[in-house]
């Protein structure tokens, strides 16, 4: 136990205090600047405070680390336990860093309810780091129920005009999913005497049938949210009635949680089951890499070409996870980080067209390089890094998973390779379509290109993009000590008979 | 300096021209861009210079310069291997890149875009250096990327001709269909060799020749012949081979710079130079010798017949590509690697010679690039004429030039090579010679000799390169300084770059370790080395050869149907009507793969969404069990109606049942 308050607890209670003060403080949107400029330092604080866990965190093991332990439900041995690994470190800082972004990118698009808005989203990102650094499976659970409600207003209130349908279908899809996680946690807590804690439940000898259907009940909780085929069908509605910033962090951060709850949960506590269900969990993800990657060539809807897109680079994700060797595991984490650059970077880009044009269609643009160049060459590499081209973020994850793919199965690599086309292909169709050639009508004539705030949100976005492209190695080196010690553990069979 | 140091300015000059230009290009200006883009290449240039020379002298190198990322036990590096393969496509591509450069200040003068074209070329030298001088696949796989990437900026540098962005597109999607192949090349090479790193990779090869996989159950293939053609596949696509060769023409649609340096000398090259690189690994599989030999060998004479029916100058000159990169091909599947080589560099200097000759044409037409429009135009720009002379004469193999050398050691190579499908492929080759002194000297008669038919053509085009909207329509006019003197110095290495060199490049053993040959079971070049008395010898010995007499044949055929009996084409287009609408159709390649790939998937991707997402799992499954929770829920809302005689009967019906069943 540490004495006063950690740097976790500051990464979850910052971003939600800040937000707090940005409702108290606020009052109505008369004052919306004011709020926007809190709104700001609070992100911002929220990022410096995140930072001490790269600066200062030892990459030679898998322990725990920054831990933080008080008792908040003794009678049931719960605890605000906190604590992060090389795999959940870097999703706080992925999370704080695209807080400050979508604060940012919220600036002049929100004109009502302001205080509200810019609170919802800092409490969303302080939430979302608990669920990363909880290690207590109540706590988790809570973050991760909570979670849900900021992003159901945000969709809800500032959302397209079909925002209830969304926000509703996008809120019970994830907590039909989740319920059950609750009964899976009560039943663990007692097979395993008594405890709440992640990390002995990763101990817990457990028989075929227990886990099985513990596997079952973790997939319904995490594949809605990564989300896998077949029940991915709430994301593209989501993102499409979501504003702008809704979009980003549900690409961003809100979709990791899943693919985090899959290793965090499903391998270690589960090992045997996972192994025994690896062709349902592989298959599962080459259908999103070709199932989904057709469906995404045919949108008509710039976002909803995004949010397939998604699903068919969280498929890698998956896929990633399900081959249990060092490639996959680390390919698909950094599949995860780069998509949220990626994705996060692509729906802001969308974003921008909007504010101006108040359209999503592909059809209602044409030529926008002409009136937007410097927007135009932005949107470029982020279409690029999205069909995972080399020296981008898009390419690492990606090739790390179809090298960790082939030492498993040649047909398995083969089709995740296919990726290639189908990333390339409707990607780059929808940027001809939308940002070469002619100037199509008088509303792209009309476009002014992006201003000092849009250029510096997409412009930091681009050098995380390019950076992890060039030079991965500091994120995989942070990775290595725990994926290996996952891996060793999930080795082991935990079977009990 | 250090010459380590000197490896890394290589690549890195034209990369910082490259950012400044594209970065702060309204900043220094249009003079600014191309002199800072320019110094970088030269540097590049003169720094190859210098590695050229210590590689000569015996300095090679092999070493990382960063690890790009480790995961389990393994390490993926950025690195050089610097051999003396490496420095002839650093000298080809720097050279031809610089050339370019300087011819482009003429070229884009008027072009709004100047600073990100200049930009783009620099971006696109970095990339090929990159591609060239690396010693592992991984980076391999980025230059071959990258170089595909500024390809696409390129072709679709004016972005709003509707031409431009579909060839665009369909040149970065035929790539990646040949990257998909490479890439799994790449990733069996990492799943069974362990290791990315060409050295290592090298050394274990033969150990590994025994291997087999079993891909479909029941059917082993061996491991390497699945390697080598799925590596093939990627040079298929990169260096545009048929069947993925359908994205070379339409590349035209760019700036003719770029035709020149990278859709002619250098980027489609890359395969040829992966093939070479990687000869450890194909010697090992005749299978895929012969896989490599055969598709090089349709590509030359099929994609040749395609070039004598073209009007357009650019894209006349762009199946001629087509054709040498087959003749490449050919020469890597008879093992004669450094044969490939040889041609890769000579063709570089003849084939940018013969684009950025078309470019000052073109600009000398006002941008009209009908060659059925232009005709004597020797009188007007006489330095193009001589230049294109002499690349013309070099393309066809006229002896003493350099292309004689290289293209006539290939098809002697695959004469004497013995591989299943040689028989083909020396046919091909042989037959070919016709058909490229053909279309060359079409394209040549018809547009610098006979009559002027430009001062009536002018009336209606409007299909110019950049819409030429200045409007003056006068005569034909000598390009300036800035493109002249690019076209006289590539001249120089078209003549010349052939006989001084055949002899160390082909049976020397310049190329040293850095190609491997098995000599037992490959002998072509070996037979080859032991009939060649030198370059003189070759080129008097080549006057009683059937090649020979080909191209003459070709050269005099065009004469005779362009230059005098003028009506004959049109004769024989209409008598020949089969035929010529195959060739006019290209052999149906774009429309089957419009309509099947493009049109295949839209449909497939359409279905699955309307059928799969909307209809099964949206419309059943979700809306359908909120539907049934709503109709559970409004017939069990009768249960509760709320009048007591409704309850106090439940119970009576309860209490009975109950009775009855305990009774």
């Amino acid at each position: 136990m540490l004495e006063g308050i950690g740097i976790l607890s500051l990464t979850i209670w910052v971003p939600i205090v800040a937000g707090l003060l940005v409702l108290a403080a606020g009052g109505d949107d008369r004052n919306a600047s004011g709020q926007r400029t809190l709104a700001l330092i609070g992100a911002v604080l929220g990022l410096l405070v995140a930072i001490p866990l790269w600066t200062g965190f030892n990459v030679s093991t898998p322990a725990i680390q920054f831990e933080e332990a008080l008792p908040w439900v003794p009678s049931f041995n719960i605890w605000y336990h906190l604590g992060v690994d090389g795999i959940s470190m870097p999703f706080i800082l992925l999370n704080s860093f695209t807080t400050v972004l979508v604060v940012l990118a919220g600036w002049k698009v929100i004109q009502t309810k302001v205080a509200q808005y810019m609170a919802a989203m800092l409490i969303q990102s302080g939430i979302i780091n608990g669920v990363f650094a909880a290690l207590d499976g109540m706590l988790f659970y809570v973050c991760f129920e909570a979670m849900l409600i900021p992003l159901y207003l945000i969709i809800g209130i500032w959302g397209g005009p079909n925002r209830i349908y969304a926000a509703i279908k996008f809120f019970i899809y994830t907590l039909l999913g989740s319920l059950l996680m609750l009964v899976a946690m009560i039943y663990l807590f007692f097979v395993s005497g008594g405890s709440f804690e992640i990390m002995v439940w990763h101990k817990v000898g457990l028989t075929m049938m227990a886990q099985l259907l513990l596997f079952v009940v973790f997939f319904f909780a995490f594949a809605v949210k990564v989300p896998m085929w077949p029940v991915h069908t709430w994301l593209p509605d989501a993102h499409v009635e979501a504003p702008t910033g809704g979009s980003v962090v549900l690409a961003a951060i809100t979709l990791k949680v899943g693919a985090y709850g899959l290793l965090r949960f499903t391998l270690p506590i589960v090992p045997d089951a996972a192994h025994e269900l690896t062709w349902l969990m592989v298959g599962l993800s080459l259908i999103a890499v070709v199932y989904i990657g057709l469906v995404a060539l045919v949108q008509a809807d710039m976002k909803k070409l995004i949010a397939y897109s998604s699903i068919a680079h969280m498929g890698f994700v998956t896929l990633g996870f399900f081959l249990f060797n060092p490639l996959g595991i680390e390919g698909g984490l950094i599949q995860m980080i780069s998509h949220g650059f990626v994705a996060g970077a692509l729906f802001l880009c969308i974003g921008v067209m909007y504010d101006r044009v108040h359209s999503r269609q592909i059809a209602d643009y044409g030529g926008v390089a002409n009136t937007m160049p410097r927007f135009a060459a932005l949107f470029m590499l982020f279409a690029m890094a999205n069909s995972g081209l080399p020296g981008t973020s898009g390419f690492v994850g990606e090739f790390m998973v179809v090298l960790g793919a082939m030492k498993v199965n040649f047909w398995w690599a083969a089709t995740a390779g296919l990726t290639l086309i189908f990333g390339a292909a409707y990607t780059l169709w929808m940027y001809k379509r939308v940002v070469y050639g002619k100037v199509a009508n008088e509303h792209v004539a009309g476009l002014t290109d992006i201003d000092g705030r849009e250029f510096l949100v997409l412009a930091s976005l681009a050098i995380g993009v390019l950076a992890i492209g060039v030079y991965p190695l500091p994120i995989t080196d942070v990775m290595h000590a725990s994926v290996n010690n996952l891996l060793e553990h999930v080795a082991h069979s935990k079977l009990i008979p | 300096m250090d010459i380590k140091t000197l490896y890394l300015v290589v690549p890195m000059a034209p990369l910082a021209g490259a950012v400044v230009a594209g970065l702060f290009g309204k900043l220094i200006g249009r003079t600014g861009a191309h002199l800072v883009t320019i110094l970088g290449v030269l540097v590049a240039f003169l720094a190859s210079l210098l590695i050229f020379q210590d590689v000569l002298a015996g300095h090679t190198f092999n070493g990382a310069i960063y690890t790009w990322l480790t995961s389990g036990n393994l390490s993926l590096e950025i690195g050089f291997l610097i051999d003396r393969l490496t420095v002839v496509m650093m000298l080809v591509v720097t050279f031809v890149s610089l050339m370019v450069h300087i011819y482009t200040i003429g070229y884009m003068a008027d072009d709004p875009g100047y600073q990100r074209f200049f930009s783009y070329i620099a971006l696109f030298t970095f990339s090929m250096l990159m591609l060239v001088m690396s010693n592992n696949f991984l980076q391999l796989f980025f230059g071959w990327e990258a170089v595909g990437l500024v390809s696409y900026l390129l072709i679709g540098f004016w972005f709003t001709r509707e031409s431009a962005i579909y060839a665009n597109l369909k040149a970065f999607m035929v790539n990646r269909v040949g990257d998909f192949g490479f890439l799994l090349g790449i990733a069996l090479i990492m799943a069974w060799f362990g290791s990315l790193d060409y050295q290592q990779v090298f050394q274990m090869a033969p150990q590994m020749a025994g291997h087999t996989i079993s891909l479909i159950d029941g059917h082993p293939w061996s491991l390497l012949t699945v390697i080598c053609v799925l590596l093939f596949i990627g040079a298929m696509g990169k260096s545009a081979q048929f069947p993925l060769h359908v994205w070379l023409p339409d590349s035209m649609e760019g700036p003719t710079p770029i035709s020149a340096l990278i859709h002619a000398a250098t980027m489609v090259t890359a395969g040829i130079f992966m093939v070479a690189r990687m000869s450890p690994l194909f010697e090992l599989s005749d299978t895929s010798l012969s896989f490599v030999m055969i598709i090089g060998a349709i590509t030359a004479l099929f994609m040749g017949f395609l070039g004598m029916i073209q009007n357009d100058i650019k894209r006349v000159i762009a199946y001629s590509t087509l054709s040498q990169l087959g003749y490449m091909t050919v020469a890597l599947g008879a093992s004669a690697y450094s044969a490939a080589i040889f041609h890769l560099m000579t063709h570089a200097f003849f084939k940018a010679l013969l684009f950025l000759g078309a470019g000052s044409v073109i600009m000398g037409m006002h941008h009209d690039q009908d060659i059925r429009n232009m005709g004597g135009l020797k009188k007007y720009m006489p330095i193009t004429w001589l230049t294109m002379l002499i690349g013309s004469l070099a393309l066809i193999g006229t002896p003493g030039f350099s292309g004689f050398y290289s293209k006539d050691s290939i098809i002697e190579a695959v004469q004497a090579s013995h591989l299943w499908g040689s028989g083909f492929a020396a046919f091909a080759v042989t037959a070919s010679v016709f058909v490229t002194a053909f279309y060359s000297f079409r394209l040549y008669f018809l547009v610098f000799h006979g009559k002027e038919r430009f001062h009536n053509a002018h009336a209606e085009h409007d299909h110019g390169e950049e819409g030429d909207s200045q409007g003056h329509h006068g005569a034909p006019h000598e390009s300036p300084w800035v493109v002249t003197v690019p076209l006289v110095l590539l001249a120089i290495p078209s003549i010349y770059a052939g006989w001084p060199y055949i002899e160390p490049m082909l049976y020397g053993g310049f190329f040293g370790s850095a190609i491997y040959i098995d000599a037992l079971a490959h002998p072509a070049m070996a037979e080859l080395g032991a009939e060649f008395h030198g370059p003189a010898a070759m080129a008097l010995s080549a006057l009683t050869t059937l090649p020979f007499w080909l191209a003459v044949a070709g050269v005099a055929t065009a004469y005779y149907l362009y230059m005098v009996r003028k009506d004959l084409p049109e004769k024989i287009k209409e008598k020949a009507g089969i035929v010529y609408a195959i060739l006019d159709d290209k052999y149906g390649f774009d429309r089957f793969n419009d309509w099947f790939f493009a049109g295949g998937a839209r449909l497939l991707g359409g279905k699955l969404w309307r059928w799969g997402d909307v209809a099964a799992i949206d419309g059943v499954l979700v809306n359908g069990s909120a539907r049934l929770v709503g109709q559970i829920a409004r017939i069990s809302r009768y249960l509760q109606s709320g009048y007591i005689y409704h309850y106090a009967f439940a119970m009576i019906i309860g209490v009975a049942l109950l009775a009855t069943w305990f009774v």
